[in-house]
Formats: C-alpha cells, sequence, structure tokens
C-alpha cells in the first residue's frame, strides 16, 4: 500500500514542479465551458432546460480534460526508460498501475474543483447540494481512470497515442458515462441518494469491476 | 566460490525467429564477466532475461537458488541494473530519484538518507543533490544512474553497455566508481562491445554469437587486450561492431 502512494507521490511532484498535464487540462475543460455556455446560453432560456444540458456539457469537459491527462500519463515513465527501471524494481505491477491511477485520479479532481464553479456562474445553475454531486463525479471519474490508465499504457509505445486513447477509450466509459451524467444531472437539481441509487450501484460495480480486471491485466500490457 | 547466476538450457525465440540458442552459464560470487557479441548476437536479451524483464521460451534461470520466473520479486531485490538508459526521472532532483528508488526497494528513514549522502558523494554529485536532473550532463546522469542501482546494495550488478554516449572524463569516472565495488559484496555481468575496456576491468570474458555460447575463458588465460581482439575476431562470425 505505502508503494502505492509513493508511486502516486512521485507522479504529482513531477506534475505539480512542470505544470504540463494540470494547466493543458484546466484550460482545455474551461475552454469546453465557455464554448458551450456562449453556444446555448441564449438558446437555452429556462432553468428546466440548463438542467438537462448542463451534466452532459459537464461530463464532455471532464472526459476530454481527462484524455489528454491520460496520454501523458505514462509518456514521462518512457523518458530515460524509467518504465524499465520502476519494473527492475521489486513492486508488483498492480501497485505500479494503482499507484499511476491514484495520481491521475487526483489530478482530475483538482480539473473538477477548478470547473465547476466556473460552470455554475456561467450556466446561472441553482446546485442543490454539494455532497451528492461531488460523490457521482467521484465515482465516475474513478471509473473513467480505472480504464484510462489501463489503456494509457497500453498505447504509449504507439506513435498515435493522442488520438488511439480517445477512440479506444470513450466506447469502454460509455456504460460509466451515461449512469454519471443522468445521476450528476439529478444530483445538481437536488435529488437525494434514494433516487440515484440505481445509477450510484452501477456507478460502484463499474469501478470495481474496471479496477479489479486492470489490475490483473496490467502486467501483460506493460511486458516487453 | 559459490555460484550467483545460473542459466540451465535458456533458449528465447520472437515468433519463429530464435535469438539465444541453450545458453549455459554458471557466474560465482565476486566475477567481473563481460559479455561480448556483435550486434543482434542475443547480449541485450540475454540480460533482460537474467533481470526478470524477459522470460525464456525454455530453460530455467537462478540467481541466488532463486528462480527468476518463479520469483522475481525476490531476485529484483537482488540486483541492480545500469544501461544506456538511465532510468532517471528527469522533473526530479538527484536526491528525489534516489530516494524514490530507495522507497521502491523498501528502504525507509535515516537508513535511506545516509545511503543517498553515501552514494552521491560516492558518485561525485554532493554538490548537485537539489538539482533537477534535467539539468545534468549524460555523464552525471550516468553516475547517478549507478547510484540510483547500486542504493539497495545489490549482490550482483548488470551493465548493459553502460559507456555509449559517455566522454572520456565521465567514462573515467563511471569506471573508478565500479572498481570501487567491493567484488565479495557485488558480482558485475558487462554487455559491451569495448574490447580494451574488458581486458583491463573483468576477470573473466563471454563471447555470443547468433543465440550461442562460443567462447568462455578467464581472463587470465587471454594475454592482452590484442589477443582478446584476435578470440573475438575468430569466433564472431558477424564482427562489425569492433
Amino acid at each position: 500500500m505505502i508503494r502505492i502512494l509513493d508511486i502516486a507521490a512521485k507522479d504529482l511532484k513531477e506534475e505539480f514542479r512542470t505544470k504540463q498535464m494540470l494547466n493543458s487540462m484546466v484550460i482545455f475543460s474551461l475552454l469546453v465551458i465557455v464554448i458551450f455556455s456562449i453556444s446555448f446560453g441564449p438558446i437555452l432560456g429556462s432553468s428546466e432546460n440548463v438542467e438537462m444540458v448542463a451534466p452532459g456539457v459537464l461530463w464532455i469537459a471532464f472526459i476530454f480534460a481527462g484524455s489528454i491527462g491520460l496520454s501523458r500519463s505514462f509518456v514521462a515513465e518512457l523518458e530515460n526508460g524509467c518504465l524499465e527501471g520502476l519494473k527492475l524494481c521489486p513492486v508488483s505491477r498492480a501497485a505500479i498501475y494503482t499507484g499511476k491511477a491514484v495520481a491521475n485520479i487526483v489530478l482530475m479532481l483538482i480539473v473538477e474543483i477548478i470547473t465547476i464553479p466556473i460552470f455554475v456562474i456561467l450556466f446561472n445553475y441553482n446546485i442543490g447540494g454539494l455532497f451528492l454531486p461531488g460523490l457521482v463525479i467521484a465515482l465516475g471519474t474513478i471509473g473513467f481512470v480505472c480504464v484510462g490508465t489501463l489503456l494509457s499504457a497500453l498505447t504509449v509505445n504507439t506513435r498515435t497515442r493522442e488520438i488511439l486513447l480517445p477512440v479506444l477509450l470513450l466506447p469502454l466509459v460509455l456504460p460509466v458515462l451515461i449512469p454519471a451524467v443522468m445521476a450528476t444531472g439529478s444530483a445538481l437539481s437536488g435529488a437525494s441518494m434514494g433516487d440515484i441509487s440505481q445509477e450510484l450501484r452501477l456507478l460502484l460495480v463499474y469501478d470495481v469491476v474496471f479496477f479489479l480486471v486492470a489490475q490483473l491485466v496490467f502486467e501483460y500490457v506493460i511486458q516487453d | 566460490m559459490d555460484s550467483i547466476l545460473s542459466l540451465s538450457n535458456v533458449s528465447k525465440s520472437y515468433g519463429n525467429f530464435p535469438v539465444l540458442k541453450g545458453i549455459d552459464l554458471d557466474i560465482r560470487k565476486g566475477e567481473f564477466v563481460a559479455i561480448l557479441g556483435s550486434n543482434g548476437a542475443g547480449k541485450t536479451t540475454l540480460v533482460k532475461i537474467m533481470s526478470t524483464l524477459s522470460s525464456p521460451s525454455e530453460g530455467v534461470v537462478e540467481i541466488s537458488g532463486h528462480n527468476v520466473a518463479d520469483d522475481p520479486a525476490s531476485v529484483r531485490s537482488m540486483i541492480g541494473v545500469i544501461s544506456h538508459e538511465t532510468h532517471l526521472y528527469n522533473d526530479l532532483t538527484a536526491e528525489e530519484n534516489l530516494r524514490f528508488f530507495g522507497k521502491m526497494y523498501g528502504i525507509r528513514g535515516d537508513g535511506l538518507e545516509d545511503r543517498i549522502n553515501e552514494l552521491l558523494e560516492q558518485v561525485e554529485l554532493s554538490g548537485r543533490s537539489d538539482d533537477r536532473v534535467v539539468t545534468f550532463s549524460r555523464g552525471m546522469k550516468q553516475r547517478l544512474s549507478i547510484a540510483r542501482s547500486l542504493i539497495h546494495e545489490p549482490q550482483l550488478l548488470f551493465l548493459d553497455e553502460p559507456y555509449t554516449g559517455l566522454d572520456q572524463h565521465a567514462s573515467r569516472t563511471f569506471e573508478k566508481v565500479l572498481q570501487d565495488l567491493d567484488p565479495k559484496d557485488t558480482t558485475r555481468v558487462m554487455v559491451t562491445h569495448d574490447l580494451i575496456r574488458t581486458f583491463q576491468m573483468c576477470n573473466r570474458v563471454v563471447i555470443l554469437d547468433h543465440g550461442r555460447i562460443v567462447f568462455d575463458s578467464p581472463m587470465s588465460d587471454v594475454g592482452s587486450a590484442e589477443e582478446l581482439k584476435e578470440i573475438y575476431i575468430s569466433n564472431v562470425k558477424s564482427h562489425s561492431s569492433i
């Protein structure tokens, strides 16, 4: 467990020092929100229409900003053969995967924390509460990152990784995206946990299944 | 002397293409073995198999009695690898790199900090410990790479063409650090194309050709670097790499 945190801390330390991924992710996410608010703002009119469209916009921003971050997740490990150096350490491959995934989740949550207030202001959205939307977004993010981190390792040695990753990732994360968007909309509008319990269960199952599957296959993904 | 590394009938193929064919090799504690061979002879594949990065298609590799395929974690804690790739994170400082890899080997606390200071001094990088690796020259990175590979005091050190890209000064410093290692503590296996350095530093030479060992002898039986070159040429069918 402690080595997982060491790997995550190392990734985050590198990222906070250079801010290469974080800056791009935040700027991209904000651009999506701004463009959608300019495009749809005048035609949405009533708050009911906004509530229908806005959760989808929010997740589009998260998913594409996340794809940018994930596509770079293993690139730093390729420089100077660092991934090989890590594979030479007496650390399980599952720990390497989990450490990278934890760092990716933290980065995505930072982007989301910055994006959501801007989204609320630009869409003039009345949030019903903070805990439940936060829980839904966190569960959706975990599912997205579990798959994304695995695919990032799979595509890192390809020349077209920036294109290949979203092409492979988006169809695979659809089962998490659909309940996440639905539950985010309801949670932001003030629904109770009972109202979205089905979506929450789906997200939870998806997160657990993909986390376990990714841990099992990661060894084969990074094998020579 | 006891055996530390033993390969028994090790073969490796990529698809239908055989890279290693029935390698038998026994390396004893304290030896400094050079593995020579032309490009494509299978040297790097052999090091990857010995260091757990790749699995043999056939055969058994044991390090200090631990089967590399069955117990890779124990083997990894006993070996260190230095290659032309430094395995260092550019955006971390020298000290942070060593601390990270030390933790990966399960070393923590004061023991780790002492070991980091000792190694940085040994590779003459104490004055640059807080500088990011991206600001280092190739020679400095390679010296730090030695420190990284020695952080857990490995019993067996693999060196895969470690002199690639080093200038004369960096090569000499690198050599000094290698020679300062106590043979009682660290056995060394070096893959190289450099016959002169092989003759000067190693006490055993193994020549690989087309995936087979074609020559294996103590260096004391080889009279000179010139003689080693003759032996190499006569044993290697394609010797474009010397």
